[in-house]
């Protein structure tokens, strides 16, 4: 069914693949921002935009779910976005204000090739996860990348050449550095669990691997421990790694970057139109991979329960003769746990207020990297004892 | 005034990880999330208008379909940013309330100045000029916002009376006893 698609040169169906991850992807960082202004609006107590919808399609019985979901409001906002004049303001630096939201959205968009979106039972019966590039540095790559969107809030703030974009893009770069660190060492004991003692038998040919569909795997294996989910394991790298991501994606409690009060937009004070949403597209996919890696880690990935891997999961509803169908179901599965993570990211934001720029550099530094390192020498030392 | 010193007792180690007020905040939150939404869809939904509210200003006619006002001016006077002018005029001997005397002839609030104060109505001894329920005003000239008699009447209707003090004092007239 599908030998057309193999015959087809590599490179075109990597492209293929990469395009119809991107425009997965897209759509899902834009429909979250109509969640985050509806999951805003239950919160508040009132309905969120519900009214918005184009005439013509007013008589089709049942859009009006659509219509109350607020979906032609946000294809309305994108619209507007993409058509509205695109204002360069004449007092910044023209090339770098016009490079700033195109180098934010590329990191944003570039992490997922190494993020593994779900998984599917070959006809041999082994789970294969599915990404665009099965690469063994992983976790690394995704680091190293979506840290290169500190230099897009850096250009965009510098560029804008006004006070209130540069505070807010020398904030940014602190923080983003701050975080980061305590980030890497939280996620440290993961790897050094998966590749040292506790790897069991199978997979000794694997060690050595930063692979992040690696992680899942191991949480996928039979047993006790090879079932449990690092959340249960390592609890204290989990909270860290979750306070670290909402740092790293400038999201409330620790979007001391933009806060409105004081940098009334921070970087985006001076975009407009397409530019001002491409960093908002950026962030919510920020804010999807970061979720993704979160539920990889320590989630279970595309797991649906803690002790009951996917594989179990196709067995008892009878489908794991099927790829397409397995496939299809962990990567729903991973993109249900992606998307409740990214309903938590919004909660939160409108649960808990505003750090102030200090707090967040006394919480980074002063709490959070000393609570990171005892949690990594913690763990390093527990499995050099497991490990004897 | 005695100063009466609080003792501000440490946090706790539980209140210092801002953990469980965090917990306690998301519950919160939580709760509203899964609440029904407090506010009106309005155009759709109207608000339930209290009892005595003051509205737009109106001319009312009694059950009999008689204009209540008889042009005495006591509203126009009284009206502290001015917003009422009235024409007053005769009502003709042939008419059935000619007893009545006077109508207005014209009769125009301006709904830019009106304050909704409600001392016309206050003032009206004849209860005819009422703040009735509607509470949105608009158009799109300063003409369109001001109400003549026509508009007034269509807007105020009929209320119910419990006097009939006209219809009382051309009875008694008849019966021969002018203050009856």
């Amino acid at each position: 069914m599908f030998d057309f698609y193999f015959d087809l040169p590599l490179w075109i169906r990597l492209a293929a693949q990469g395009l119809a991850v991107m425009l997965v992807m897209f759509p899902i960082g834009a429909a979250c921002s109509m969640a985050e202004r509806k999951i805003a609006a239950l919160v508040q107590d009132r309905p969120g935009p519900n009214r918005t919808i184009a005439p013509i399609l007013a008589w089709i019985p049942g859009i009006g779910i659509i219509k109350k979901l607020g979906l032609f409001q946000l294809a309305a906002d994108g619209g507007k976005f993409v058509f509205k004049e695109d204002i360069v303001p004449g007092h910044v630096n023209k090339f770098y204000f016009i490079a700033a939201p195109i180098i934010a959205v590329i990191p944003a968009l570039t992490t997922i090739a190494v993020v593994p979106f779900g998984a599917y039972l070959n006809s041999a019966g082994q789970l294969v996860p599915i990404m665009l590039a099965n690469v063994d540095i992983g976790l690394l790559a995704v680091f190293a990348i979506s840290s290169l969107s500190v230099y897009s809030i850096i250009l965009a703030g510098w560029a804008s050449n006004s006070k209130f974009p540069f505070l807010g893009s020398v904030r940014a770069s602190a923080q983003l550095i701050s975080y980061e660190l305590s980030m890497t060492l939280s996620v440290i004991p993961v790897f050094l669990w998966i590749n040292g003692p506790m790897a069991g038998e199978s997979s000794a040919s694997l060690t050595g691997s930063l692979s992040l569909s690696r992680v899942v795997e191991f949480q996928s294996q039979s047993g006790f421990w090879g079932g449990t989910w690092f959340i249960f394991i390592m609890p204290l790298s989990a909270f860290i790694f979750l306070i670290s991501l909402f740092a790293e994606t400038n999201r409330q409690p620790f979007d001391t970057v933009e806060s409105e009060a004081d940098l009334v937009n921070s970087f985006g004070s001076e975009y407009g139109a397409f530019k001002w949403s491409l960093f908002y597209v950026a962030e919510y996919c920020h804010m999807l991979v970061g979720s993704g890696v979160f539920m990889l880690l320590f989630g279970g990935g595309w797991n649906p329960l803690p002790w009951f891997p996917l594989a179990d999961f196709c067995n008892l509803i009878g489908v794991s003769g099927m790829p397409l169908v397995t496939g299809l179901i962990g990567i729903g599965i991973f993109l249900f746990k992606v998307l409740a993570m990214i309903f938590f990211f919004m909660w939160v934001r409108w649960t808990l207020p505003r750090f102030r720029y200090d707090q967040v550099m006394a919480i980074g530094w002063r709490k959070l990297l000393p609570l990171s390192i005892a949690n990594l020498v913690f763990y390093t030392v527990g499995i050099a004892l497991l490990s004897k | 005034m005695a100063v009466i010193p609080v003792e501000r007792k440490p946090l706790t180690f539980a209140e210092r990880t801002y953990i469980p007020q965090i917990i306690s905040g998301l519950r919160t939150t939580l709760r509203h999330m899964v609440r029904k939404p407090l506010t009106l869809e309005y155009p759709e939904q109207r608000p339930v208008i209290p009892e005595g509210y003051r509205g737009v200003p109106t001319l009312v006619y009694d059950p009999n379909g008689r204009e209540k006002c008889v042009s005495c001016q006591l509203c126009e006077f009284v009206c502290p940013p001015k917003a009422i002018r009235i024409t007053p005029g005769e009502i003709a001997s042939d008419d059935p309330n000619a007893h009545v005397e006077k109508r207005p002839e014209e009769f125009e609030i301006d709904m830019l100045r009106c304050i909704y104060c409600g001392l016309c109505q206050e003032v009206c001894p004849e209860e005819a000029i009422w703040l009735q329920n509607q509470f949105s005003m608009s158009g799109y000239t300063r003409e369109e916002m001001v109400n003549n008699k026509a508009k007034l009447y269509e807007l105020g209707g009929t209320l119910p009376d419990t006097h009939y003090k006209w219809d009382k004092k051309k009875a008694a007239e008849q019966h021969g006893n002018a203050h009856h």
